[in-house]
């Protein structure tokens, strides 16, 4: 029972076109049986301040995150999550955020990790949505809650943890969507974002530094697919790969870029590393790489 | 410099402690809603500073970029004036906090606030553990700030 596609032209050039929506088409859309919209943002409280009506509010940190081990939520507590705001296994999930959809991406990708079919961006996120004048409310719905299986996560397709990342240095491209400054390993976090106790700074050997908002336009949606090509395909040198792990300090940034590459340009085996520099800079004994150059890969 | 009164630590001031008892006293979704009004309450800086943006610092703690300043007064009274913008509630919920329950106090007062006080008032669990930092970082900014503005009057 999921909603038709979005038939705009700029979305129809894109691999896979069902992944994104606009504005227009979202408002039509607003309250038809089959659709729920998810708002995800960077700030706990701006769904607060107003939000699309209708939309439910799923937080990245406080939702999706296990509370104790550093990990996403197990199948059972992301059925109870997801049932709980009226979503089932065959609901189309429309999610946007702020920032460009940075957090949107990332509870998309988490989406997909249980497999959740039906799952798109709103093209621009919340601001282009308020930009362009369209409803706000800050009424909170109380959707009936509806049954979702407890469907087990699968961390072996979308997902790379740090062996495999590892053991992929010279042999899968890596894409380091972090800032320059974190990149050549002047710095641990992102510019203007709290320092998080990593201990060493720099990136993986061979990665190449693709800043994540290079795939966003002024107005915050997803850049038409040639630019695309031109920063990844040509710019970053992944024409022929197959295989990418993006990363980024904690999976959110990379999530951004990992749409992009999966659903945008197609390629075909795109992992997310969350664990990302948080993990790798302080992680004993791991190859490290500073400056502009992406290094080798060691004993190479 | 006079030190600081242990038991003046233990003793919250009260506008500090009437913020923590009203968080505590909702339920963890509900403090959400308190924070938010907590945000729309964050003053407007006073023209002062809203012409003279250099003067404020911005507290690199935080995820969204918000900056404090503080003013002492002759009687060592101090006025905490803050920004963050609106689409950043959080970040402006806790400048808000800071504000009102700073704004006021003594020098000394200022300096006896426990550096975790943002981990006391029950909003780790609603907005996260990572989010409060930035609180901390605020209040952190604040005493040094206050801290400085002492030692420059004490040498004029």
């Amino acid at each position: 029972m999921s909603i038709g596609i979005d038939p705009s032209p700029k979305f129809a050039a894109y691999a896979h076109p069902e992944r994104l929506v606009s504005g227009e088409w979202l408002q039509e859309h607003l309250g038809e049986a089959g659709l729920v919209v998810v708002e995800s943002d960077e700030d706990v409280l701006l769904y607060e301040t107003g939000h699309i009506p209708g939309a439910v509010k799923i937080d990245w940190h406080t939702d999706l995150n296990d509370p104790v081990t550093r990990d996403y939520i197990d199948g059972a507590a992301f059925a109870r999550l997801v049932g709980e705001k009226g979503i089932a296994r065959d609901t189309t999930v429309v999610i946007y955020g702020d920032k460009s959809n940075w957090w949107a991406a990332y509870a998309l990708w988490v989406f997909s990790l249980f497999g959740h079919e039906d799952v798109r961006l709103l093209d621009g996120g919340r601001d282009k949505w308020i930009a362009e004048g369209r409803p706000i409310t800050t009424e909170v719905p109380a959707p009936e809650p509806v049954d979702y299986p407890a469907v087990e996560r699968d961390d072996s397709t979308l997902r790379a943890f740090r062996d495999d990342v590892r053991s992929a240095i010279g042999r899968i491209p890596l894409i380091d969507v972090r800032s320059p400054e974190e990149y050549v390993g002047d710095r641990t976090t992102a510019p203007a974002y709290p320092e998080e106790g990593t201990l060493r700074a720099g990136h993986i050997p061979t990665a190449q530094n693709v800043p994540w908002a290079k795939a966003a336009a002024e107005d915050q949606t997803f850049k038409p697919l040639e630019e695309l090509q031109a920063i990844y395909r040509d710019g970053a040198g992944l024409a022929e790969s197959d295989e990418v792990i993006a990363y980024c300090r904690i999976g959110e940034r990379s999530s951004h870029t990992w749409f992009v590459l999966t659903h945008l340009l197609g390629y075909p085996k795109v992992r997310n590393y969350d664990g990302s520099w948080t993990e790798w800079g302080s992680a004993v004994a791991v190859p490290i790489v500073k400056g502009a150059e992406p290094g080798e890969a060691p004993g190479a | 410099m006079p030190t600081i009164d242990d038991t003046a630590a233990e003793g919250l001031p009260p506008a500090l402690a009437e913020i923590r008892d009203d968080f505590l006293a909702l339920p963890v979704k509900e403090r959400l809603q308190l924070l938010l009004e907590f945000s729309r309450e964050l003053p407007a800086l006073p023209e002062r500073y809203a012409e003279h943006p250099d003067l404020l610092e911005r507290v690199e703690e935080c995820q969204a970029p918000v900056y404090v300043f503080v003013e002492l007064d002759e009687a060592e009274v101090v006025q905490v004036f803050a920004t963050a913008p609106e689409q950043a509630p959080t970040t402006r919920g806790f400048a808000s906090i800071v504000v009102q329950g700073l704004s006021g106090l003594t020098r000394e007062q200022v300096l006896a606030v426990p550096d975790d006080y943002p981990l006391t008032i029950g909003l780790t669990e609603a907005v996260s553990p990572l989010r409060i930092r930035g609180m901390m970082g605020l209040l952190g900014r604040v005493k040094r700030q206050v801290r400085a503005a002492a030692g420059a009057s004490a040498g004029a």
